[in-house]
C-alpha cells in the first residue's frame, strides 16, 4: 500500500466512522430487550454484544462484493461518491440516535449512495426497481412479520407458563426466559457483527481498488477486518442508550416472557430472511418484534405516538441521507478543497450533534429495568397464591399479568419518553 | 422490477413457524423444570415428574440445537 492518497485516507477512516455509528446505532437491536427486562445488567449486556459483534466480524469471509446490492450503478463508481454516501449516512445516524429513534444504518447507507450517485452521474444511476424490491418493501415486511411472529409467540408461551402457580416457580422460569434471552441475542449480535461488519469491508475494499490499490476482485486485506471488526465492537460497547431506551421501554412495557418471544422472532426473522434471499432490515425486524410482543401479552399497550414517530424516522432515512449525500457529493465534485469542506463539515456537524447530545446525556443508568412500583400487588398476589393452591381462572389471568420484575430502586424518569427533539 | 413473492413468502412462513415453535418448546421446557414435587398430592407423582424433566430436557435440546443451526447459518 504505498500509494494510499489522501482521499483514500479519509474515506477509509470515515468508513470507519460509519462503522463506529452502525455499532452503537444497532447496539438496541440486539440488547434493549435484554436490557430491559433486567436479564443482562447494561455494561454485561453491551459489553457481550461488542464481544460477539467482533466475532461475528472475523466468522465469515464472504465481503460483500457490492455495496449497494445493485441499487445503484457502481461501475466507475469514484472515490468521492462513497465518501459522499458515507457522509450523508454517518450524519442520519448520528441524528436519529440525538432522537433516540432506532432506524436501519443499511438505509441510510443507501441513501447516501442514491444521493451521491444522482448527483455525480444522474438519475439513470439508480435502479428504481430494486430501490423498491430491497428498501421500500422489505422495510413494510419487516416489521409485519417479526410483530406478527413475536405476537403468536407472546400469546403461546403466556398459554403455556399460565400453570405456574407458586412463587419458587416464578423465580425458575424468570431464570429460564432469561436464559433464552441472552441466547437469541447473543445469535443476533453475531449476526449484525458478520453482516454490518463486512459492509464495511466491503467499502473499504472497493475504495482501495478503486484507488488501484487492490486488484479488483481480491480479498480484503487482514488490516481492513481487524479495523472494521474494531470499529463496530468499540460503537457496540459505547452503547446507544438513547437507542435502547425507546425500543427497551419506549415503544412497549416488556416482560421476560416478552423479552424472550421478541427476541427469538427477531433471531429467527434475520437470519431466515437473509438465508431464503429476501433481506430484512435488523432495526426494522426488531422493532416490530417488540412491539409485536408489546401486543401480545393481555393488558399490553403499545405506544403509538413513540412508534409513529419510529416510522416516520424509517420514512425520511433514504432521502434525508440522500440529500445530504447528494450536498456533499457536490462539494467533492469541486476538487481537493471540497473534500477538505465536507470532511471538515462532517467533524463540525458530528460534534454539534454530540454537543447536543450532553445537555440532556442518556447513560446506561437510565435504561435499567425500572421498579414497577404500581404494580406492587404482585408480591401480594402471588403470596396470597402460594398460600391458596386451587386458582380460578381470572385469578390465574390476573396473576398472569403481574409477573414479578424484581424491582431496583426504581429511577423516576419516565421510560416511555425518548429525548425529547 | 420483479418482487419475489415466493420469497417474501417463504421468509414469513419460516419465521412465524419457527419463532412460534421454538418459543413454545422452550416454555415447555421451563414449566416442566419448574414442576415441583407435590408432597403427597397425588399418588406415585414421582413417576410424572421424572418425565416432566426429561420432556423439559429434550424441549430444551431442541432450543440449543435451533442455535447451533443459527450459527451454523451465520458462519456458512
Amino acid at each position: 500500500m504505498e500509494h494510499i492518497t489522501l482521499l483514500l485516507a479519509i474515506v477509509i477512516v470515515t468508513a470507519l466512522v460509519f462503522d463506529f455509528t452502525n455499532g452503537f446505532h444497532d447496539t438496541a437491536n440486539a440488547m434493549a430487550t435484554t436490557i430491559s427486562t433486567g436479564a443482562l445488567r447494561p455494561k454485561t449486556a453491551v459489553a457481550m454484544s461488542a464481544v460477539l459483534n467482533l466475532v461475528g466480524a472475523f466468522l465469515s469471509v464472504e465481503v460483500a462484493k457490492t455495496i449497494s446490492g445493485g441499487i445503484i450503478n457502481e461501475d466507475g463508481l469514484r472515490t468521492e461518491v462513497i465518501f459522499a454516501a458515507l457522509v450523508g449516512a454517518i450524519l442520519w445516524n448520528l441524528l436519529t440516535w440525538l432522537v433516540g429513534l432506532p432506524s436501519s444504518s443499511s438505509h441510510a447507507l443507501f441513501g447516501g449512495l442514491i444521493g451521491a450517485a444522482v448527483m455525480s452521474a444522474g438519475w439513470s444511476s439508480v435502479n428504481g426497481g430494486t430501490v423498491v424490491t430491497k428498501v421500500l418493501l422489505p422495510a413494510v415486511a419487516a416489521p409485519i412479520v417479526a410483530g406478527l411472529a413475536a405476537l403468536l409467540a407472546t400469546r403461546l408461551t403466556y398459554r403455556i407458563g399460565g400453570k405456574i402457580r407458586n412463587d419458587a416457580q416464578e423465580k425458575a422460569t424468570a431464570k429460564g426466559y432469561r436464559a433464552g434471552q441472552i441466547a437469541s441475542a447473543g445469535l443476533v449480535s453475531l449476526a449484525h457483527g458478520t453482516n454490518d461488519a463486512q459492509k464495511t469491508m466491503g467499502i473499504i475494499t472497493l475504495a482501495l481498488v478503486t484507488g488501484g490499490v487492490l486488484h479488483p476482485g481480491s480479498n480484503p486485506p487482514v488490516w481492513v477486518i481487524v479495523c472494521a471488526g474494531t470499529a463496530i465492537a468499540l460503537g457496540t460497547y459505547l452503547g446507544g442508550w438513547r437507542i435502547i431506551r425507546t425500543m427497551g421501554s419506549g415503544l412497549t412495557d416488556l416482560k421476560p416472557p416478552q423479552g424472550f418471544a421478541a427476541q427469538t422472532s427477531a433471531a429467527t426473522v434475520i437470519l431466515a430472511s437473509s438465508h431464503l434471499g429476501f433481506s430484512l432490515s435488523t432495526t426494522q425486524s426488531c422493532s416490530g418484534a417488540v412491539m409485536g410482543a408489546g401486543l401480545g401479552r393481555r393488558g399490553g399497550v403499545v405506544r403509538w405516538s413513540t412508534a409513529t414517530r419510529m416510522f416516520v424516522a424509517w420514512g425520511l432515512t433514504l432521502p434525508a441521507a440522500g440529500l445530504v449525500g447528494a450536498g456533499a457529493e457536490l462539494l467533492t465534485k469541486q476538487g481537493t478543497w471540497g473534500v477538505v469542506v465536507v470532511a471538515a463539515l462532517l467533524v463540525v456537524g458530528s460534534g454539534a450533534i454530540w454537543l447536543v447530545s450532553r445537555r440532556k446525556p442518556v447513560g446506561h443508568g437510565d435504561v435499567a429495568p425500572t421498579g414497577v412500583a404500581a404494580e406492587s400487588p404482585g408480591v401480594v398476589t402471588t403470596a396470597i397464591a402460594a398460600v391458596s393452591p386451587p386458582l380460578t381462572a381470572a385469578q390465574a389471568a390476573a396473576q398472569d399479568l403481574k409477573t414479578t420484575i424484581p424491582a431496583p430502586a426504581g429511577t423516576t424518569q419516565d421510560p416511555a419518553r425518548p429525548a425529547t427533539v | 422490477m420483479n418482487i419475489d413473492w415466493a420469497a417474501l413468502g417463504s421468509v414469513f412462513g419460516v419465521s412465524l413457524v419457527v419463532t412460534v415453535a421454538l418459543v413454545g418448546f422452550f416454555t415447555l421446557g421451563i414449566v416442566g423444570l419448574s414442576k415441583q414435587p407435590e408432597p403427597a398430592a397425588q399418588g406415585g407423582s414421582g413417576g410424572s415428574l421424572l418425565l416432566a424433566r426429561a420432556g423439559a430436557y429434550v424441549c430444551f435440546a431442541l432450543c440449543a440445537a435451533a442455535v447451533a443451526y443459527g450459527i451454523y447459518l451465520i458462519v456458512a
